[in-house]
């Protein structure tokens, strides 16, 4: 079965591809990625006091979810959304197990609960005043397209525009032996059942049972400026956009499920018709 | 929504090993919890543990997933010939469109934790535990798959208390998009460290038996349960008429205070259902005993339902189950459309000045056509399920 939802939304954020007009001209390779890179996103969705003390991931989560908005030109609070990441928080996980392994009874309040895998989905729909429901998803190597199929089904079986975020942050401690990740990378697109104004692209996606499915890859420069992320794997989709030109990709959305996307970009299909 | 058939279902809890065992204990009142007795330095609290989960062992094919959290999924799987109803799935719409949508709150961080609790003299993973697949979340879902021989669709869903009340809405949508014919959901959670350190951290966990609905409530007690059920487009059973979804947008540990995102999910449910409250027989609660949330939900179910519809929490039973609350209470609600049992509230000796006449402390026979389970989560994650009877469709 096919479908297609159109892209209405796009925002990137990592130390060396900080926010989607940067990173667009980076990944078409018009332009090298900043030296002084950035160390993590402001977070300015949050109070101030909340800021300081949030956790990578919710600060880089939030830092995209904003700005794809803000590209759709939606209300955030009008947005259900589908958070994706392979491993969560890391660095509160290895923080958590350590005090756990410690002294059990020292547990912080607050860090359990950015432990947990919704806390970035939780104050974004704190921050933006969202009633709207949000899931927090992981499918392992997967993540980035079982995330994606999840958020485009919603858009077509509900009839109402998505927010979709994936996000993961370097590993720390002895857990960064287990679960390979490194530096920050999240990716955000705002998914539409029908076209308007800020549609950049008709995406018609489908899925196939595959032994072996073929896996779109990304430009090695570009590869190389993610640092070994778990989420590395939303590049290709992200290149293609940059690029605004019809294209056609396949991910895994499971072991043995292929993920088929195709991309047009909106203005040159009006053209066409 | 167009409604799916609900054609195998099971829970395995405190409460007891599938479904027989779990009608025994609701229908007798007894409870499942007893006084903490896991982890070297064991918080003053009682818990709801499933009993075998330590003794039982993963087949040697699977013995890459090790953990206990798997195993509790394994023996969760064993219950009322689970496993047999999932592979006969499989084999008649193939293994490529079954897909396995999970909840789980912590999935198996218990080997995390154990791992930094024996990390060797160069501080790294011990070697039995540097497996890396028991270290992330959907450590869950690939087991599971791999378990089943599934190769379609699979997804760990991780939204704390609402993940595997989420898993039936999360089906039904794959189901419509096209992307499986059926679907295995579930949820397990286990026992461990983070989270009975972490909702201590809170000031959440009770010292004694937990009392839902309660004036003298002190807060919950942890409990673990695997529970599982196959979705279909038709066939012999129960049926899921409607979901609802909302965030409450107001903070990451405690439910809004006008009951806002509770009411959204269960309009939400409802609408989907095609249903007016008064419909509604039934409703299994989110009742975590915790002070917030049972003067919250007692007010909204009070403002929202008539008289006639009997509501109550298990959680005196089983304790709360975290991720696997959504399925392990999907199973006690359709329980009571198949066998006529309303469960109370055990434990609970009077009701909160906000209950309304609705929330019952004993137990009620009755016919059931329709049935809600509510999912309340950490982080503002509401999920509301709607059940009729295999006639009500």
């Amino acid at each position: 079965m096919q479908h297609h939802v159109f892209i209405a939304g796009v925002a990137l954020w990592s130390p060396q591809l900080p926010g989607w007009e940067a990173a667009r001209a980076i990944l078409r390779g018009d332009r090298s990625p900043d030296p002084d890179a950035a160390t993590r996103p402001a977070a300015t969705l949050l109070a101030p006091t909340e800021r300081r003390r949030a956790p990578d991931s919710v600060a880089v989560a939030l830092e995209v979810a904003a700005s794809a908005c803000q590209d759709a030109q939606l209300d955030p609070a009008r947005l259900s959304s589908v958070f994706a990441s392979t491993h969560g928080d890391l660095a509160v996980t290895d923080s958590l197990c350590e005090t756990l392994a410690k002294a059990p009874q020292l547990t912080s309040p607050t860090k359990f609960h950015n432990s947990v895998h919704n806390a970035a989905a939780g104050y974004w729909t704190i921050g933006s005043k969202c009633l709207r429901p949000y899931t927090a998803v992981s499918a392992w190597h997967h993540t980035f397209a079982a995330g994606l199929l999840e958020a485009t089904s919603q858009a077509i079986v509900q009839q109402e525009p998505i927010l979709y975020v994936a996000y993961d942050i370097a590993a720390r401690g002895p857990l960064s032996t287990m679960a390979q990740s490194g530096s920050l990378l999240a990716a955000a697109l705002v998914l539409a059942p029908d076209y308007s104004s800020a549609a950049t692209t008709r995406m018609t996606w489908s899925t196939r049972p595959s032994a072996s499915p073929t896996l779109s890859v990304s430009r090695p420069t570009n590869e190389a400026l993610v640092a070994g992320n778990a989420m590395a794997g939303c590049l290709p989709l992200f290149e293609a956009l940059a690029t605004n030109q019809a294209c056609e990709l396949t991910y895994a959305a499971a072991p043995r499920l292929e993920l088929a996307l195709a991309l047009q970009p909106v203005r040159a299909e009006t053209r066409a018709a | 929504m167009t409604p799916l058939a609900v054609t195998a279902w099971t829970a395995t809890s405190a409460a007891g090993a599938g479904r027989d065992e779990l009608l025994i204990a609701l229908r007798t009142r007894q409870s499942g919890l007893r006084p903490n007795d896991f982890g070297p330095t064991p918080l003053a609290t009682w818990i709801g543990r499933v009993a075998g989960v330590d003794e039982c062992s993963l087949p040697a094919t699977l013995a890459n997933w090790d953990c206990r959290n798997n195993r509790l999924a394994w023996l969760g799987l064993q219950a009322d010939g689970f496993l047999r109803r999932a592979v006969a799935a499989r084999d008649h719409y193939g293994a490529d469109r079954v897909a396995l949508i999970v909840g789980t709150s912590t999935s198996s961080i218990g080997a995390t934790e154990e791992a930094y609790a024996r990390l060797d003299d160069d501080g790294r993973f011990p070697a039995d535990l540097r497996r890396p697949i028991v270290h992330t979340p959907h450590s869950l879902g690939d087991f599971l798959q791999h378990a089943l021989g599934l190769t379609g669709y699979a997804l760990t869903v991780a939204t704390a208390c609402s993940s595997s009340a989420k898993v039936f809405a999360q089906a039904a949508r794959i189901i419509a998009a096209g992307i499986a014919d059926a679907v295995v959901v579930g949820g397990v959670d286990s026992l461990c460290g983070s989270v009975l350190f972490g909702f201590n951290a809170l000031e959440l966990i009770s010292p004694e038996k937990c009392r839902p609905f309660d004036p003298a409530r002190r807060g919950i007690n942890i409990g673990e349960a695997a529970g599982f059920a196959l979705l279909e487009k038709d066939g012999d059973g129960p049926w899921l008429l409607g979901y609802g979804e909302s965030s409450d947008a107001h903070h990451m540990s405690s439910p809004h205070p006008d009951c806002l995102g509770a009411q959204l999910a269960i309009d939400a449910a409802l609408e989907r259902a095609a249903l007016p409250p008064s419909a509604v027989n039934y409703i299994n609660l989110h009742g975590t005993a915790s002070q917030m949330n049972d003067e919250i939900e007692a007010r909204v179910v009070a403002r929202t339902f008539p008289q006639s519809t009997c509501a109550s929490s298990t959680k005196g039973w089983t304790g709360h189950t975290l991720g696997a609350a959504g399925i392990l209470e999907a199973v006690i609600t359709l329980l009571a459309l198949e066998a006529g049992v309303l469960p109370g509230t055990l434990n609970s000796v009077a009701l909160d000045r906000a209950c309304g006449p609705q929330i019952r402390l004993e137990n009620v026979t009755a016919p059931v056509q329709v049935a809600l389970s509510h999912s309340f989560g950490f982080g503002g994650s509401n999920c509301v399920l709607a059940f009729g009877a295999r006639s009500a469709h």
